[in-house]
């Protein structure tokens, strides 16, 4: 790939390529696929839009594209309201789960297929496809047809053909999952540094937790067409807004283990955790406690549990432990420490600098910094 | 999409493998042979057959009449009358009656793609009021015979005095409710994602129709294109009915008919005529050949 920043992406002033959802919602049927959601995209920004399947977010990208109407709220791009703009006038260039690439037509014209519409003379047009080809490393295969190459190669073509448009923004529908995985990383890589390179504001919509972590600027984590974080990867990682987000996010995700604080003291299974420093400014009554994986650890006193299976990684195993009450917890052990027997009877200690509150009945992080 | 690349990795190369040239054959190449051989054998019996007729009528119409009626039927014409050719051509007016048939068969070819590939896209990517229920009146139109609307058809014709010209020979075929069926089928075969992408890039309706959806539909187009050909072609009932006894609008096969009555004892004219009816018939199937195999075997393939 080559590393030339375009000519062309200087005509998007700052500010003007953001994307806003201002209270949007989006019915099928009676039912809400996205429920008055309220996301501001920066200029230049990677935003990814994270959550299960049904969760919404490929609705929202589709509004944005302009493929569905929202039911509710705005959709703006710039400064533009752009609910009753045609999609063809909103300057988006969206990339397919399918790729959406047309068979017939060589990689050429697949690529140079928006510019046509445009209008743009024949010369700029292949000039242009040759740039943007060249850019993903299509340069030699041009004269093919999209059934000639490897999934990989398609989903390029697919890039090229969105960043040949230089539109606005860059509407990305989970374009690696019809990868296998070693493909996905390095495409992975690929979209990242050609969306730092352009500038280009992106939305990209994944399942994956991986790929958000390490591909957005920002997380807007969705479930149940509810927006439920927004934040920076590592902050998401950090300070979870509920169970949800804490849970979804990591690999495996936190642990989550009901609790009573009592006087500031924390109780997990009948078992007093020590904290340093100030007591707890919790509300005495039951409490989850989220731990992430690598913040637990086995050892001779702690939170009675058996082992119930060990799944080895290589560099870390993956210690899952019953606790009496039947609670999972996943340990994270580095490459050194003792494997544990199946069905051994170990005890779990929690890091007290690394502890989450949430409350046990909303599931909603509770304040407390530690 | 099955990943491709797997699929070029995982095949031997075929380089480093000396005497693999000639194995011995295995009892199970044996056997895999023989059933080739028989589904040969089987497939020229029913080439035999089919062809058989169509060989006759050729050999027949370069016999002499006497020669016709000898028994047992010569089976090659060892002294080929090429007149009856000639005579069919000049007494039965053969030259007009295929022009005749060329004009009334495109007319009906191009209406009936147009009309189908038209309302084919509109069922298979548009949302309208009533798109099932017209789906199924559709569909239901080729559950009707043609002889059941043919006296309604005919009234039709006559009051807008169209007897005897060529709107009264092409307009009633111009759509066709199986066309319709055929090409929708084959639209939704196309991802829904490529209409949208085509969307995003500012392509319409009848641009994306013009420069996606149709060269993906080719095959269906050829197969729609030979069958409605084939069906103007031969017509015989509806031009019988509405043309007159002059022969500025009538069709080749009816053409035919008249060669045979006014030729009955001269049956190699009318087969020679029929002979000539036939090639343009020959020559769309030999053209199309290709893309209505494709057609017919697309679903298994894909």
């Amino acid at each position: 790939m080559s590393t030339d920043v375009r000519p062309g992406i200087g005509k998007i002033g700052a500010g003007v390529a953001r994307v806003n959802f201002a209270g949007v919602s989006k019915a099928f049927d009676g039912t809400l696929a996205v429920d008055d959601l309220s996301l501001e995209v920066h200029d230049g920004e990677l935003l990814v839009l994270l959550g299960p399947s049904g969760c919404g977010k490929t609705t929202a990208l589709r509004m944005v594209a302009g493929l569905e109407d929202p039911t509710g709220g705005t959709v703006s791009i710039g400064t533009t309201v752009v609910n009753d703009v045609e999609p063809k006038d909103r300057d988006v260039a969206m990339v397919f789960q399918s790729y959406a690439l047309y068979p017939h037509m060589t990689l050429r014209k697949n690529i140079e297929f928006p510019l046509r519409q445009q209008r743009v003379p024949a010369e700029e047009r292949a000039r242009r496809a040759d740039e943007a080809a060249a850019t993903l490393g299509l340069g030699d295969l041009l004269d093919r047809k999209p059934g000639q190459l490897s999934g990989g190669q398609r989903q390029r073509v697919a890039l090229a053909r969105a960043i040949v448009r230089d539109p606005k923004v860059f509407l990305m529908d989970e374009p690696l999952s019809n990868l296998d995985a070693t493909l996905r990383i390095q495409t992975r890589a690929d979209i990242v540094s050609l969306q730092r390179r352009l500038g280009t504001t992106t939305i990209y919509v994944t399942h994956d937790q991986v790929e958000a972590m390490t591909m957005g600027h920002r997380i807007a984590v969705m479930k149940d067409g509810m927006l439920q974080q927004v934040a920076a990867p590592q902050d998401l990682y950090e300070r979870p807004a509920n169970t949800f987000v804490a849970s979804f996010l990591g690999s495996p995700g936190m642990n989550l283990l009901p609790a009573t604080v009592v006087d500031g003291a924390l109780e997990v299974d009948g078992v007093g955790i020590v904290l340093r420093g100030a007591p707890l400014r919790i509300a005495d009554g039951p409490v989850t406690v989220g731990v992430r994986p690598e913040s637990a650890s086995l050892t001779a006193t702690g939170i009675a549990a058996s082992v119930t299976l060990v799944e080895q990684l290589g560099a870390e195993t993956h210690v899952i432990c019953t606790l009496v009450d039947g609670t999972r917890v996943v340990v994270r052990q580095g490459r050194k420490a003792v494997r544990p027997d199946l069905g051994e009877a170990v005890a779990i200690e929690l890091d007290p600098d690394y502890l989450h509150f949430f409350d046990a009945a909303t599931g909603d992080r509770l304040a407390d910094d530690r | 999409m099955p990943p491709t690349e797997s699929a070029t990795l995982d095949r031997p190369t075929g380089a480093g493998q000396p005497g693999s040239a000639t194995p011995a054959p295995t009892p199970h190449r044996r056997r895999r042979r023989a059933r080739l051989f028989l589904r040969y054998v089987l497939l020229s019996v029913g080439a035999v057959v089919i062809l058989f007729p169509l060989y006759m009528a050729v050999v027949n119409s370069l016999l002499a009449p006497s020669q016709i009626a000898h028994q047992p039927p010569p089976f090659f014409p060892f002294n080929p009358q090429w007149g009856s050719y000639r005579k069919a051509w000049t007494e039965g007016d053969l030259g007009i009656y295929l022009r005749n048939s060329a004009i009334q068969t495109s007319v009906i070819v191009a209406g009936q793609l147009a009309t189908s590939i038209l309302a084919a896209y509109a069922f298979a990517f548009l949302d309208f009021p009533f798109k099932r229920t017209l789906f199924i009146v559709f569909l239901a139109t080729l559950m009707i015979p043609f002889e059941v609307t043919i006296a309604t058809n005919l009234a039709t014709v006559s009051s807008l005095g169209w007897f005897n010209t060529f709107a009264g020979l092409t307009i009633p075929f111009l759509a066709t409710g199986f066309g319709t069926f055929l090409l929708r089928q084959a639209f939704l075969q196309i991802p829904r994602d490529l209409r949208e992408a085509a969307q995003l890039d500012g392509y319409g309706n009848m641009r994306f129709l013009w420069f996606v959806a149709l060269p993906l539909v080719r095959p269906a187009l050829a197969a729609l294109g030979v069958f409605s050909f084939l069906g103007a072609w031969n017509q015989y009932l509806w031009p019988l009915l509405v043309t007159g006894n002059d022969n500025s609008v009538r069709t080749v096969q009816i053409g035919l008919k008249q060669l045979l009555n006014t030729q009955l004892d001269q049956i190699n004219v009318s087969l020679a005529g029929t002979v000539i009816a036939v090639i343009p018939l020959l020559i769309i199937l030999v053209v199309f050949q290709k893309q209505l195999v494709r057609s017919l075997t697309s679903g298994a393939v894909k």
